[in-house]
């Protein structure tokens, strides 16, 4: 039983209400997520180098040209952006994680252990460094594009070799990393071909910062995180057949290849969008996921919320650290996910394999 | 719905696994035991009827040919209970169980699909697992949990691959006997496959004995089960005796 223990059930209550009872405690916990989110979102807002206070931050939302110029610059142009690119990045992170470990069947999935990450930032890589903006083509469309391309490439692989070693959990991981290994060096290539503005920009996508989001590229992340939301909530009862096994979905008529491949390219679609503009943030995907199956379970409608939800708290948890460890300087956020998330996730699986719930 | 195999032929590849497989019409409200060694063909067999491995011959339910099924006519009159267990993952047995069941909604309220759901339970008597994860459950509970999502969709036709390896004795003849209940209570159709011939000479109405991709003998488990086709069968010397109770088992003396 997942983390928050049950009640005993009473003499002669139904199966069907003790499981409605166990639901609107899953509900309350996805509502508490919500809310902690909420608070990391608003209290990131409030931390950064320049002394803002809490009201003004407020104020400042409220009714923005009761501000000074340069506060309302600060709060609009640069926290609020920055806050709520680590919400919906998030978001993206955890829900593409969590697709891909049902539909590859492996807890280890992720769009980093399997190179769907590292082929967004060799395809990130390759726009930066043959930049087409001259033909009027912006960087803010042909970086994720690019990224995409070849997330979505990658991803086709892995759901090939997947099919044709007959989904063996280790053969696809390995075949993951090995594929990870080649596609950096490939970024490794570009990097040195690079000239220095263009190394730079490359350098960033690998470090993973917030430091560039802006409103314009939130909202484009925005809209991606919420369409994938809805087609995956949408495919939530064949990915909760699926999870019960491969043979069980295929046996109720859920066609459970084209399930996989639609999913992969959602995901792709999720990690190249979200990374297009931040970079590598590793991490998440695989841990969100992870701590929502133990917070609330696996029946997809609410796991996969849970899962968007805990990879949007855990990444504003990490921008809040990234602007605190050393005052006046913002750490790259994709340092700080490792540094801060990994000690973290040991601890609860440490936890959880003395309960012996995982 | 009667059960009709005509001429049921199945290849991986170049290599034929099943051919010509006729039965002529097997009636309902019955128990068929699908019997043989090991790769003799007959998990193929279910998996063909299932919808998962393409066929040559035809096989008919009733007036229609699986061939022409669409997904929600198998979804409706077909339960599979696969050879593989269901996954050790963090899904309640509850939420296994409803996510079968919600084929039932189309044609069901929701306040009927949760009273079918706690009939099963209580009728396979695993009512205090429906709240725990499916890692927390042994492979016999998991089995359990894989043969109430198919009883829970009062399927025509069952489809049960080794409902019963994973169970100790207990639970084996309390599986057959829910089955069988089933089966006859509903006048369905239950295509079982099993090993163990005594609990099929017990609980099936009609055997089919595969041997080697092809039907060895069909008929009435008496008259299946004799010395000659075990030997052919499984290769071994076995003798039909009748036990205090009246009942036939069969000895095996040795392997040939």
């Amino acid at each position: 039983m997942p983390f928050i223990q049950r009640a005993k059930p009473q003499e002669g209550q139904t199966l069907a209400s003790q499981y409605r009872q166990y639901m609107s405690l899953r509900l309350i916990i996805l509502l508490a997520l919500a809310v902690g989110t909420l608070l990391t979102l608003v209290y990131d807002l409030s931390e950064g180098p320049s002394s803002l206070s809490f009201l003004g931050l407020l104020q400042g939302l409220w009714s923005p040209d009761s501000l000074p110029i340069t506060q309302q610059v600060i709060i609009w142009d640069i926290r609020l952006p920055y806050a709520l690119m680590a919400i919906l990045v998030g978001a993206a992170l955890g829900l593409a994680g969590a697709e891909m470990q049902t539909a590859l069947n492996n807890p280890l999935a992720s769009p980093f252990t399997l190179g769907v990450g590292s082929a967004a930032t060799f395809g990130a890589s390759l726009a930066i460094v043959f930049d087409l903006s001259h033909l009027g083509i912006s960087q803010n469309f042909l970086l994720p594009v690019c990224a995409f391309a070849f997330a979505g490439a990658t991803s086709l692989i892995i759901l090939g070799i997947a099919n044709n070693l007959g989904g063996s959990i280790h053969s696809v991981l390995l075949f993951g990393i090995a594929l990870m290994f080649g596609l950096n060096a490939m970024v490794g290539v570009l990097q040195f071909v690079a000239d220095e503005g263009q190394l730079q920009q490359i350098v960033f996508w690998t470090m993973g910062s917030l430091a560039r989001a802006d409103i314009e590229k939130a909202s484009i992340v925005a809209i991606v995180l919420l369409v994938c939301l809805v087609f995956s909530l949408r495919n939530a009862w064949a990915m909760t057949l699926l999870r019960s096994g491969e043979e069980q979905a295929k046996s109720m008529g859920i066609n459970v290849k084209r399930l996989r491949v639609i999913t992969l390219l959602r995901v792709s679609l999720l990690t190249a969008v979200a990374l297009a503009f931040v970079g590598e943030i590793g991490f998440i995907g695989l841990v969100a996921p992870h701590i929502a199956r133990m917070i609330i379970g696996e029946s997809h409608r609410l796991f996969l919320i849970g899962s968007a939800l805990c990879g949007a708290l855990l990444l504003s948890l990490a921008s809040i650290a990234s602007k605190s460890v050393i005052s006046g300087l913002v750490l790259p956020i994709g340092m700080v996910t490792a540094l801060v998330g990994i000690p973290f996730f040991i601890t609860l699986i440490y936890q959880h394999q003395k309960r012996n719930t995982l | 719905m009667n059960l009709n195999l005509d001429q049921i032929s199945i290849s991986y590849g170049k290599t034929k696994i099943l051919s010509d497989i006729t039965t002529g019409s097997l009636q309902k409200g019955n128990v068929i035991a699908l019997l043989g060694s090991n790769g003799a063909g007959k998990s193929t067999l279910v998996k063909a009827l299932a919808g998962l491995v393409p066929y040559q011959g035809k096989a008919s339910l009733g007036d229609l040919e699986f061939a022409q099924m669409t997904q929600e006519q198998r979804l409706a009159l077909i339960g599979y209970v696969p050879q593989t267990l269901p996954q050790a993952s963090s899904l309640l047995a509850y939420e296994v169980v409803k996510s079968a069941a919600n084929s039932l909604l189309k044609s069901q309220s929701v306040s009927a699909m949760e009273e079918a759901i706690e009939e099963v339970f209580q009728k396979l008597k695993i009512s205090h697992l429906a709240l725990l994860p499916m890692h927390k459950l042994s492979g016999g509970q998991k089995q359990m949990v894989s043969l109430a999502q198919a009883i829970v969709r009062q399927p025509e036709l069952y489809l049960l691959d080794e409902p019963t390896s994973a169970l100790d004795l207990n639970w084996q003849i309390q599986v057959l006997e829910t089955v069988r209940n089933e089966v006859k209570k509903n006048q369905s159709t239950a295509v079982l496959v099993c090993h163990d011939i005594n609990l099929a000479l017990r609980y099936c109405d009609h055997i089919l004995l595969l041997n080697q991709g092809q039907l060895l003998s069909s008929g009435l488990p008496k008259e299946c089960l004799t010395p000659d086709t075990l030997a052919k069968a499984y290769q071994v010397s076995a003798r039909v005796e009748t036990c205090s109770l009246g009942r036939p088992m069969i000895l095996v003396d040795h392997a040939l």
